[in-house]
This record gives C-alpha cells, structure tokens and sequence, in this order.
C-alpha cells in the first residue's frame, strides 16, 4: 500500500483525539500569544502555536517527533494566557504519552528517560522518590550513552557539596506504611 | 491552628533545610502541621507527562486521606499543591470523575505561602519580629505552578502576585518590583537539559541584579535548587562571578523572628548567604 502523504490530506483525526481527552483546540484562531509568552522557545524546533494548527490539520508525526512537546517545562504561561481557553501545556503532555505509547523514537531520549526513571523510582521508594536513587540512574544512562568526562566530573563535585550538606538521602525518602494499596496505584509504572 | 501539611518527597531530600525551617517557624505561629497520614508522591512532572492516569490517581490518594482527617491542607512545593488541586478538580467534576473515587470536597487546599500570608498571621508576624530585615533588597521569585493556570489554582493575581512582597514588607525587608517574579527557571529540566535550566537561570541573575537584587526570596523547592545549585556554574559559564544568596520565605520569617537555628538552615545552601547577611548586621 502506498504510504498516505498527509501534508496534502489534513485530516481532523489527531483534533478529535485530544477533544476526547478533554483537550479541545479547535478554538486557536492563531493569535500566537502562547508562543510570544513561551520561555522555552529557544530550544524548540516547533513554536507552541505551529503545535496547536499542526495537531488541528492532523500532521501527527511532525508534532509527535517534534522537541517541542519535550523541552516545555509545564510552566503553564501559555495555557494561562490563551484567550480560547486551550489547554496548550495539557496537549503537549498527551502528545508525550501518545509519541511512547506508539513507540516513536524520540528526540529528546533525555527528557524522555528522565520522566521514566522518576517514576520507576517512585515506585523503588514504594510511594516516595528517592532522589539519590533516580540521580545516580540517570547520571549512569548519561555517561553510557555520551562519556563526558568533566560533566562527571561536576555532577559528582556537586552530588558531594550536596551530601555533605544533608541534601542528599542516600537512603531515600520515607516509605510510606500502606504498601498493598500504593503498589497497586504503581502498577500502571512498567519497567 | 492545626493544619494538615502535605510535604512531598523533595522535603526530605534536597530541600531539608526548607522543611525545617518551616518545622522552625510554623510553632511561633501557633501553626500546627499534621502529615497526611502515609503519603505518597504527586507524580509530579514525569507523571503528568507521560502517564496522565498515574498523575491524577497519585495526588487523589493523598487528597482522599487529607479529607477524611478533616482539616485543609496546605503544601509547601508548587507542583505537589498543583496536583493537588488538579486531582480536586478531576474528583470534583460534576460529571462524575474518572477516577470512581467518591470525595466531598469540603476541606481547602493551600500553598504554603498564601497560607501564611493571610491577614491573620502578618498582623502576629508583625508583633513578633525582633530583627527587622533591614536594608535588605530582595527579588521575589514564586513558583510557577503556584498559581498557573488559574483555572486549577483558582489564585487571581497569577500574572503579578505581591503576598512575598508584602511578607518582605512586613519582616523589614525592602522588596523590589521586576519583571520576572513568575517566569520560569526550567524546573524539572535540571538533569535532563542543565543547558535550558543555565539560559533561564542566567536571564534571572541578571533581571534580578539589573533591579537592583541583593538576594532572591523562593516559596518554591525546585526554583531554590535551580537557583543555588547552579550559580557557580553559571558564573564560570558566563563569566561573571554572581553571588545572589537564595532564601526561602519560611528562613527569612526565621531570621527576624529571631529563631535559634535559622545559622543551620542557611548553612545547607551552596551559596553562603551569611556574608550578605553579615554585611547587613542581621547574623
């Protein structure tokens, strides 16, 4: 079967998706206010506005491959100051979850790690995160992938001026006592 | 009065030093805090994005227990009082919430600073400073989930809060106005993307210096790690030596009420804030 080229075909297909998930977007009248409030526009390779006409003209695998929907922060500006009531930060965050739920290769495999290990390590801490746990992790995958010597270097001079301190809990936090009904929330963590 | 209090994971790790400051502070205030029984982590920004079910299940738990103890809550992070209030309005919707979980509603959620800048308690922390913080110029800086968006936060002054203002106001303190009170510093980007944390962290510095800042005052646990972790790599970075002690609200309510350990608090920051302090004749 030939491949569907759907810069010629938009479809409403991605809109009606994320106006089930409570995220209707079909109100942008592009006024680009969420973009012009935006503090993360300069690692973006979309601005939030091209995210929200993009997702109403169906092209999924530009916004789903995107940086964009990686590198917001949540700060929640542009959802604050959308004068359509559009949930911008909330659309980004579906399109997170829907770009691993269909498996596409990330961008940004970083942010993407980071967000998995922090849960995985919630659910280590039975409930709570362990910080020194989900950092030591992370900082592994950093170096396995990219060996940076002086960027060691520095996490580990920090992670000492930290210890040292008292703000880093080698043993984690607290576990909370009800472990039967906190793993069962943790349940839908897959490893 | 007592309270219930929802800490949050990074209170008992990076951030031990807000958490007993607040322990310090809440007492003078004839404030008493009450863990939600067993709790357990928001979720926080991995949850909300990657696994939106997780998100809202893991704060209504907690929103669930406070409940049942009867009191409101009050959160010292931004984003633990952020999905708090996000999980009420999911357990709230009146037609019928995702999660099948039965919940009232009656009991309010705070964050902390709005909490302790009510009326009420300026007036006691007005009576009660014996140190006022004389001369000490001070930026601002909320966290931004604290009351974006408006909808969830239900706070109306999201674009230009003044409660940290007028807190500074009352410890003696001389706050000043800027720009960037709510913008952001890149939050749980500090280990996955330290170069977008070092592009907004370096605007702040100099926003805050270019007003005329001698120290920043947070309310937020992440924003005072992304501030005092980074500042020495941001100097070398681009080369200025900045040197912007990072205080939060709750040790600087310590210092002019003159408590006792307010020294051991401080000495937990990465930038050393005593010789500022010194200077000023207030340690």
């Amino acid at each position: 079967m030939e491949t569907m080229d759907n810069s010629l075909h938009p479809s409403s297909a991605l809109a009606e998706k994320l106006a089930l998930g409570n995220l209707p977007a079909s109100a942008c009248y592009q006024c680009k206010k969420c973009s012009c409030g935006c503090p993360l526009t300069f690692a973006m390779d979309l601005l939030p506005h091209q995210v929200i006409l993009l997702s109403l003209l169906g092209q999924e695998e530009k916004v789903l491959t995107s940086n964009t929907i990686w590198v917001c922060s949540a700060c929640e500006t542009c959802t604050t100051r959308c004068p359509n009531g559009i949930d911008i930060a909330g659309v980004l965050d579906w399109l997170k979850e829907e770009a691993l739920k269909r498996g596409i290769d990330v961008p940004q495999p970083e942010v993407a790690i980071f967000h998995r290990y922090f849960l995985e390590s919630i659910k280590a801490g039975g409930g709570r995160v362990a910080e020194a746990t989900l950092v030591r992790r992370y900082t592994l995958f950093k170096m396995r992938r990219k060996f940076d010597f002086k960027e060691l270097q520095q996490n580990m001079k920090l992670g000492w001026r930290l210890f040292k301190r008292g703000r880093l809990r080698l043993l984690g936090s607290h576990k909370p006592k009800q472990q039967e009904e906190i793993q069962e929330l943790l349940q839908q963590i897959r490893s | 009065m007592k309270v219930t209090y929802y800490p949050g994971c990074s209170l008992e790790n990076t951030a031990v030093d807000y958490a007993a400051s607040i322990a310090g502070i809440t007492p003078l205030l004839d404030v008493e805090l009450e863990e939600i029984t067993d709790w357990n982590c928001c979720g926080a920004t991995a949850a909300h994005s990657i696994n939106h079910d997780l998100a809202l299940a893991l704060p209504a738990r907690n929103l669930v227990t406070a409940e049942k103890m009867g009191r409101d809550v009050v959160a010292p992070c931004a984003l633990c009082f952020n999905r708090l209030k996000v999980a009420e309005k999911a357990l709230k919707n009146p037609a019928g919430n995702e999660l099948g979980i039965s919940y009232q509603g009656d009991i309010k959620i705070w964050d902390l600073l709005d909490y302790l800048t009510q009326e009420d308690y300026l007036q006691v922390l007005a009576q009660k400073v014996v140190k006022p913080l004389k001369d000490l110029k001070a930026v601002g800086y909320y966290g931004c989930v604290v009351a974006r968006p408006p909808g969830i936060t239900g706070k109306k002054d999201y674009e230009n809060p003044q409660n940290m203002e007028r807190l500074l106001e009352v410890l003696g303190a001389t706050p000043l106005d800027w720009s960037y009170k709510t913008d952001c510093c890149g939050a749980g980007h500090a280990m996955s993307r330290p170069d977008i944390i070092d592009t907004l962290v370096h605007r702040l510095y100099e926003r805050a210096l270019a007003a005329g800042a001698e120290c920043f005052v947070v309310s937020c646990q992440m924003c005072q790690a992304n501030l005092d972790l980074t500042q020495e790599r941001i100097s070398k970075e681009f080369g200025k030596a900045y040197d912007l002690p990072v205080f939060y609200f709750t040790e600087l309510i310590g210092l002019a009420l003159g408590h006792p350990q307010v020294k051991e608090w401080l000495a937990k920051h990465l930038v050393n804030p005593l010789p500022l302090l010194q200077k000023k004749g207030l340690i």
